[in-house]
This record gives structure tokens, C-alpha cells and sequence, in this order.
């Protein structure tokens, strides 16, 4: 350990013993985080997890003086201007990691959707779908974490409107470091749609080091989205958590944008038969944007399916990193998992690291994997040309035609709309 | 159909047929590894000072380094103090003629199926057998000399050859590689060297015969392989070691330099002892191979069969730093009973137009566990780099893995990388339909795997190509049902 590392990380142990609130629960699970991020440590560049993000460089340099936590100025008005126009929701802000009343709404009635603050939850599910042991940054969120979301969908309700949760950092103040903790269950034959919304302004570094637990019951359904948009300033790392229980199906789309070093890691158990797993991602990168995309996909029962496809777009000097695990349990017979990962370089500074990866114990399964890098294909631009679009249109079609089949499959017509909008923004502003 | 019957009939009485020993005398070095070691070894083989310089500097280098933990496979440490770095057969004849050879020798490359008494000549390969540590025999070295081909064992190219010798050596694999590397520099004992010159298209396959004879010794051997521009040759490479309890360390390195326009193809078909049944004894094998393609338009083929081996780890590289230059690994590895094996390529795309080609067929039975790793790097001036990569896993058994660790790190936008990977199991339908025609299930199996590792089973030299067949069978015998 080099000794920036050292007295960074002394910093953080600093902070972390004088921390100590006033629910019993949380404390006890915030000791197992300390003990584990004790002997964790933050990830050596070299670690094997980390080696293509310089992740924790960034933030020995941004926060060598240990986590500052800016107080938000953000008004009102402001938080609401991140809202999707003509999408109705129940809405959760979150502002540098504080609850805010003023700006969230609920609309959905109780017997549909129960949200708490974290620091109210006296369940000792938390801390059960995600293990401060395993990773360095699940261990720092489990030690620092304030606040957060605790949304419980009873058995048997649906929920028609999606559940919105807004992180917005505001760095005007200085420098600003956040750890939210959300937990999300769904009850028994329950069904609901979350959607996290990740904002930033301010001309300062902002962090996020965000932890998502998702429990889904028995045949019970979540649709997930997450959704990037900060800016060039923020460093970001995003751990989901998931247990899927038998016959449930978790779907999750994950759209990239904006950071400046994005980690996300999405690992996902099914832990019992009759599973359907489906992972989705899209990332646009410009200017030295990095993203590291780590999904997991662990089948641990026999009849379970899975499928993953992430697309990425990689402009200017912009790095991206996909890494892609399916495990297939000795017990998962009769598994399907596929996998794929497609990638469109477009400079000559652009770059891609690809791994996808299948470790595989049991034998009657049917799995494939596959991965593309290039760039696009000459001939369509031509035939696109041929028909008198012009070269920039051409390639701008193309370019939207590959990330819109990420986006196409909501069924949330508004959302669809929005990201699709979001998609050719960016295409608009930082591509053409 | 006939031929095949046969294959059949004659694996299913056989476990691992190679696990004779022969009693030679030997000649051995104490077991344990220091300078004293290497200075040993290097005085017996008689070498000049600056190869003696350049295994102690590895040695040194050696020390500093640690054990990889990466691979994915599993084995108690090994112990590199008990281990025996020098054996060699006594009555070790510099042999003019076979006849001075002593006749166990003969006898044990006889039984191996190698004929070293030239009397195939129909079969048209030339053979440097090497048995324990040194190099006994090489056949046709007269008719190969003609055309100005060098094909004799490493001991002998450092005697007369000092200057290609010293000019390639460590060229491609570097002492300090890695850990195995830097093992096999320090205490390489014997190997073969092999040099065809400008523009020489060797007529016939070039092949090195492998055998770990005596108990408690390691095998380290070093084969460089240097084609000069516009030449060609296929080199083949096989071998096997006797049954026994304890492991044994293989650690060899091969190093391939192909000039502007020359093409490497080295096939390997490796048997080393597995281990038993319950996953006893058997060869740890942590081999580094690599091929450089220097010039433009040069080609390094590597085909391999891996079927012995209690470990494997081993991943033959083609780095292709020449324009236009192309490098293909075909490969299919077999694990069986407590078998592991982590193994793959490496293609490092340098040069403009480069292409690669892997085909990775992996099939894992019993408790064994089989992985696939590969890298594919496409560098930033690599304009036009092509590459296509395959790996299919076939399961045998609920209780053995199959892994894929695929890394592709792309660095410039006119590459085009694929990369396609498959997991499955034999269908039921597939061995149903061959039931339903008369061919027990036994025989189904192995008709389906050498069907499926056809694509690479066709990329071997012709004689090569039925054992590796027979081979597929035999490993995988008694891991259906």
C-alpha cells in the first residue's frame, strides 16, 4: 500500500469511529462494516475486480482529507427541474445524500407501496442481500451509509406507478461525498417498477458510493432502471444487490451518460427454480469518461433463465469496461443463460475492455456468450448515403439504431420515450 | 470404419498405456535447486560462459519472484528443493549412428511408437527424441543438413551454433517472464533448436519426442524454433511419462521467431500422465509458449491436444508485431477424472492488418475442472486488426466445471473483434439417434466428441491427427452413464 493510500485510508477509519447513531440496529450492522472495510482495504489497483478502473486513485486524489459532506443548497425548484416530464410518480430526493421532504411525493396508497427512511427500519434484512465481506465498497456504504430509501411492496399489490428515486449531488459548495443505502422488497406475487435517476451540478468533484439491496419473493416481478446522467465531475460507484426467489422475475436496465469514472456492479442470485433474470445496459461515452460495467448473474436452482445484453458507444478518449460473470451452480440443471456485449469504437483514442466470463458446474445447460468491438459498418453508411443522407445524419442513424434496441423493450411508455430522448441528446450534443 | 473399430477396441482395455517405466541407469544431479545447481548443470553440458551468466541471472531473478495464484486451478505448493533439476540416461552415446544408442533406449522410444531407426522413412518425420532431461537422438539430421536446415538438440546448437543461439534466445520469452520461465532459464537442461534458412520450405514434419523417465525429477526443456524469411515448417511435438504416485513438475518453454514472410506451425499433442482415478500422482505442466511474428506477412500456427496432465497451464501466444501478419490457435483439451486445466492463447495485434484466429474446443468429464483464457489485445496502431474467437465447452457429468475468462482489450476503432462462446452437454437426441443405429452409448460419445473437435482434430498433420483421435477416446472412457 503506498502511503497516499495509507493515510487515505486512515482518514476514512478516522471518520468511522466517531459515527454512532441512535438506532441500535443500524449500528450493529454498521460495525460489521467497519470490521470488514478494516480488512478489506480499498482495492489495489492491480486487484483483478479493479485492474481497468482507476476508481480509488481518483478519489486518494479528489478526497485525500477524508469524505467532506457539502450541505446542500439545492432548492426546490432546482431538485424538481431533474424530474421526466409527463411521467407520473411516487418520487423520492435524495440531495447529497439527505431525505428531502419538500421535493418527494407519494402518490400510490398505502396498501400499495410502504416507504421509510432508512434510519427508521428496525428489520434486520438489511445487510442480508449484500455482504460488507465481499467488496470494499459494499463495506464503506454498510459503514457510512445515513440514509436512504426502504420501499416494501406488499403481497399481492401492484404498483402502477413507478417508484422514482432522485440522487442528486450539488457541488457548489466544495466537494461532496454521499453513501445512500436503499433496500427494495417485493412481496409475494407483487409487482412494481423502480427507477434511480443519478444528477449532478456544481463545479466540484462529487462522489457517490450507492448500495442497492433488492429482495424479490416468490413469483413476485421488479422492473428495474437505472439511469446515469451527471457530469464530467463525478465519480461514481453503484453496487445492486439481488436475491431472486422461485419463479420471480427481475429485469434490469441500466443506461450510462454522464461521470466522469462510473463503477456499476450488478450481481444478481437466483436462488430458486423457475427464474427469469433479464440485464440490459447502455453506455455513451465522450471526453475522458470511464465506465466499468461488473455484472454478476449467479444460478444456484435448477429451470432458471437468463438473459444479458449491454451496448456501448465509445467517442474521444473515452474508456469503457464490461465484465460479465454467469456462474451455473452444480444444482442449476437445465439452465439457459446468454450473454452478449457489442461495442462501437469511434476514435482512434477510444477504448474497450471486454471480459465476458462463464464458470459453469453443471452439465445439462445451454449457455453462450459473445462480444463485438468495432466500428460502424462502411457499407450501411454508404447504402444510407446512396439514398441521400448525408454522412453525419447517416451515421447518427445508425449510431441511434444500435443503442435504441437497449432502450425499445419498456413497456413504460413515458420512460421509453425519455431515455430514447436522452439517447439522442447526447448523440446531438457530444457525437455529431 | 475398420480403423476406427480398432481405436476403439484397443482403448477400452487400456488406462494410460504409457505408464511403463524403463530401468536405465541414470545419471542425476542432487535433488534441490541453487547457483551450485546451475553451475552443475551448466558445466556438465559444457556450455560457454555467457549462457552460464544468462541462467544465473535468471536464477537470481528466479528468487525474487513469486508462485502466479491467478489460474484457476488447484494443487498443494510445490516443493522446488525436492526435486531432482538434472537426470540423464548414462550411457549417454554422442551417437553418430543408432547403433551406439543403448538398446533400453531404443527399446523404450520403440514401445512409444517412435521408430528413431529410421526405418519409417516413408513416414517422413524427423525425430529429436529427448528422454528425462537430454536429448538422445535425431534422426535425419543428414538429409535436413543439405538444405541447410538445422534440427539437433539444444545442447548440441549451443556447441555449434553459439552465434544463432545466443541471437535468439530469450528473444520472445524473456528469462524473467514469469515464474516457470524464469525456472526453465535458470535450470533448462536439453531441448531442441531447429533453424531453417531464407526461403527453405522444410520437406518433411520436424518432431520432438518428450519422455519424463526417472521418479522424483523435473523436466525442463527449451525448444527455439527460428524461420527465416520466406521459409516454412510444421513441427510436431508429443509427450508422456510413466505412472506414478507423486507429482512431477513439467516447466518447459518454447520460443518460435518468424521472419518476414515465414510460417511456424507447431502442433503438440500432450499426454503427460494424469494421475490416477482419485486424482493421485500425475504432471503438473506449466509450460510458456510463445511465437513472435517479427516480419510482415509471417504466420505462427499453434494446434494443440491436451489430454494428460493432473495441471495444466499453459497459454501459446502469437505476438504479431509484422504488418499483415496472422496468428491461429486451434486448440481442444480434455479433462477426466480430477484433471484441471487452465489454458488458452494470448494474441497481442501490433502490426497493421494483423489477423488472429482461435478455436478453442474445451470437454471436461468426471471431477475436472477445464478453463478457457484468453487475450485478445488489439494495440493502438493495429489499424485493420481482425480477430475471431471461439470457445465451446462440452460437459460430461454433473460434477466437472467448465470456465471461460475471455479478456479483449480494443484500443483502436478499425478492429473488428468477435467472440463467441458455447456451453453444453451431449444431447440426449444425439445419442438416441446413434443408439437407435446399432452404436452403444460408449461409442456415441466419443463419435460426437470427435466430431465436435473436428475443426481442430483437421488442423494436425496427418499421423498426428489418428492419435490425437485415439487419444479423445481413451481419456474420455468410462465418464459416460
Amino acid at each position: 500500500m503506498n502511503q497516499q493510500t495509507e493515510t487515505f485510508t486512515q482518514s476514512i477509519q478516522n471518520k468511522l469511529s466517531a459515527k454512532e447513531g441512535t438506532n441500535k440496529f443500524l449500528n450493529e450492522l454498521r460495525k460489521r462494516g467497519i470490521q470488514a472495510f478494516g480488512t478489506l482495504g480499498l482495492p489495489h489497483p492491480k486487484h483483478e475486480e479493479y485492474r481497468y478502473t482507476p476508481i480509488v486513485k481518483a478519489l486518494e486524489k479528489e478526497f485525500s482529507d477524508g469524505f467532506a459532506v457539502a450541505l446542500p443548497t439545492l432548492s426546490e425548484a432546482e431538485a424538481k427541474s431533474f424530474f421526466f416530464s409527463g411521467l407520473e410518480a411516487n418520487r423520492l430526493v435524495f440531495i447529497n445524500g439527505h431525505f428531502s421532504p419538500e421535493a418527494s411525493s407519494i402518490i400510490s396508497p398505502e396498501s400499495e407501496i410502504r416507504i421509510r427512511p432508512l434510519s427508521e427500519v428496525s428489520e434486520d434484512v438489511i445487510g442480508k442481500v449484500a455482504q460488507p465481506e465481499k467488496d470494499a465498497f459494499v463495506a464503506l456504504n454498510t459503514a457510512f451509509s445515513q440514509e436512504g430509501a426502504y420501499i416494501e411492496i406488499p403481497a399481492k399489490a401492484v404498483v402502477g406507478l413507478p417508484v422514482v428515486l432522485h440522487f442528486q449531488s450539488d457541488s457548489r459548495g466544495g466537494i461532496t461525498a454521499a453513501m445512500p443505502r436503499n433496500f427494495i422488497s417485493i412481496g409475494r406475487h407483487a409487482q412494481a417498477s423502480v427507477v434511480e435517476v443519478y444528477n449532478s451540478i456544481g463545479d466540484n468533484t462529487s462522489f457517490l458510493n450507492v448500495l442497492t439491496e433488492v429482495d424479490v419473493a416468490d413469483g413476485a416481478q421488479l422492473d428495474y432502471f437505472k439511469v446515469q446522467t451527471e457530469s464530467d465531475l463525478a465519480l461514481q460507484v453503484n453496487t445492486t444487490e439481488v436475491q431472486q426467489a422461485p419463479n420471480s422475475r427481475f429485469s434490469s436496465t441500466v443506461l450510462t451518460l454522464g461521470g466522469r469514472i462510473v463503477r456499476n456492479n450488478l450481481n444478481v442470485a437466483q436462488n430458486g427454480s423457475g427464474c427469469h433474470t433479464d440485464m440490459y445496459g447502455l453506455y455513451m461515452l465522450h471526453g475522458k469518461q470511464h465506465v466499468d460495467n461488473h455484472t454478476l448473474m449467479d444460478h444456484r436452482q435448477p429451470n432458471s433463465t437468463s438473459n444479458e445484453l449491454y451496448k456501448g458507444i465509445m467517442d474521444d478518449g473515452s474508456t469503457g469496461v464490461f465484465n460479465g460473470k454467469i456462474y451455473v451452480q452444480q444444482a442449476a440443471q437445465k439452465t439457459n443463460a446468454f450473454q452478449s456485449n457489442k461495442n462501437i469504437l469511434l476514435t482512434p483514442n477510444a477504448t474497450i475492455y471486454t471480459k465476458p466470463q462463464l464458470e459453469i458446474w453443471a452439465d445439462d445447460v445451454k449457455c453462450s456468450h459473445g462480444a463485438t468491438t468495432g466500428q460502424l459498418d462502411e457499407e450501411q453508411v454508404f447504402y444510407l448515403r446512396s439514398r441521400g443522407i448525408n454522412e453525419p445524419a447517416a451515421r447518427a442513424l445508425l449510431l441511434y439504431a444500435f443503442a435504441a434496441d437497449i432502450i425499445e423493450h419498456i413497456n413504460i411508455e413515458p420512460l421509453c420515450q425519455h431515455f430514447l430522448a436522452l439517447v439522442n441528446n447526447k448523440l446531438e450534443t457530444r457525437f455529431l | 470404419m475398420a480403423k476406427d473399430t480398432d481405436i476403439l477396441e484397443s482403448i477400452t482395455n487400456s488406462e494410460y498405456k504409457w505408464g511403463w517405466e524403463t530401468k536405465i541407469e541414470n545419471e542425476s544431479a542432487p535433488k534441490g535447486l541453487s547457483e551450485d545447481i546451475v553451475r552443475f548443470i551448466s558445466a556438465k553440458k559444457e556450455e560457454p560462459e555467457w549462457l552460464l551468466e544468462w541462467r544465473l541471472k535468471a536464477y537470481r531473478q528466479w528468487l525474487t519472484m513469486k508462485e502466479p495464484k491467478w489460474p484457476n486451478v488447484r494443487y498443494p505448493k510445490v516443493d522446488f528443493q525436492d526435486i531432482i533439476y538434472f537426470s540423464a540416461p548414462k550411457k549417454k552415446a554422442t551417437a553418430k549412428s543408432l547403433d551406439e544408442i543403448d538398446p533400453e533406449l531404443l527399446d523404450t522410444f520403440k514401445r512409444l511408437g517412435i521408430s528413431l531407426e529410421e526405418q519409417k522413412r516413408l513416414t517422413g518425420v524427423a525425430v529429436d527424441a529427448v528422454i528425462d532431461s537430454v536429448s538422445v537422438a535425431t534422426t535425419f539430421k543428414a538429409k535436413l543438413g543439405e538444405l541447410g536446415i538445422i534440427f539437433m538438440s539444444f545442447s548440441e546448437a549451443v556447441k555449434e551454433h553459439p552465434e544463432l543461439v545466443r541471437k535468439y534466445l530469450g528473444t520472445v520469452v524473456p528469462a524473467n517472464d514469469n515464474y516457470y520461465a524464469a525456472l526453465n532459464s535458470a535450470v533448462f537442461s536439453d531441448g531442441s533448436f531447429c533453424y531453417i534458412p531464407k526461403g527453405v520450405r522444410c520437406p518433411m514434419e520436424l518432431s520432438t519426442y518428450f519422455r519424463i523417465n526417472a521418479a522424483n525429477t523435473g523436466q525442463f526443456e527449451r525448444t527455439l524454433i527460428v524461420a527465416d524469411e520466406g521459409s516454412y515448417v510444421s513441427y510436431l511435438e508429443g509427450c508422456t511419462a510413466p505412472q506414478r504416485d507423486e507429482n512431477q513438475l513439467h516447466a518447459a518453454v518454447v520460443e518460435i521467431y518468424a521472419a518476414k514472410s515465414a510460417e511456424v506451425k507447431y502442433s503438440t499433442v500432450q499426454n503427460w500422465y494424469p494421475g490416477d482415478k482419485n486424482g493421485k500422482g500425475g504432471i503438473y505442466n506449466f509450460v510458456t509458449k510463445r511465437g513472435i511474428c517479427a516480419g510482415d506477412y509471417a504466420k505462427i500456427s499453434w494446434t494443440q491436444v491436451e489430454t494428460g496432465s493432473a495441471v495444466t497451464w499453459k497459454y501459446p501466444s502469437c505476438i504479431l508485431k509484422g504488418d499483415h501478419s496472422v496468428g491461429e490457435f486451434y486448440s481442444v483439451a480434455v479433462t477426466n477424472n480430477y484433471q484441471q486445466a487452465d489454458t488458452g492463447t494470448k494474441m497481442i495485434h501490433i502490426g497493421k492488418n494483423t489477423k488472429s484466429r482461435i478455436v478453442s474446443k474445451g470437454i471436461s468429464a468426471g471431477r475436472s475442472q477445464n478453463s478457457y483464457r484468453g487475450l485478445v489485445q488489439i494495440m493502438k496502431r493495429a489499424e485493420g486488426a481482425r480477430n475471431f474467437s471461439q470457445c465451446d465447452s462440452l460437459l460430461m457429468g454433473d460434477k466437472c466445471g467448465a470456465h471461460t475468462f475471455p479478456y479483449i482489450e480494443v484500443e483502436n476503432p478499425t478492429a473488428k473483434v468477435e467472440h463467441e462462446a458455447t456451453t453444453s452437454k451431449i444431447g440426449e437426441d444425439q445419442i438416441f439417434y446413434c443408439n437407435q443405429r446399432g452404436i452403444d452409448t460408449e461409442d456415441a460419445v466419443a463419435l460426437i466428441v470427435n466430431g465436435y473437435a473436428k475443426e481442430v482434430l483437421n488442423q494436425l498433420p496427418m499421423e498426428f491427427a489418428v492419435e490425437a483421435q485415439k487419444l479423445l477416446a481413451l481419456t474420455l472412457e468410462g465418464s459416460v452413464g
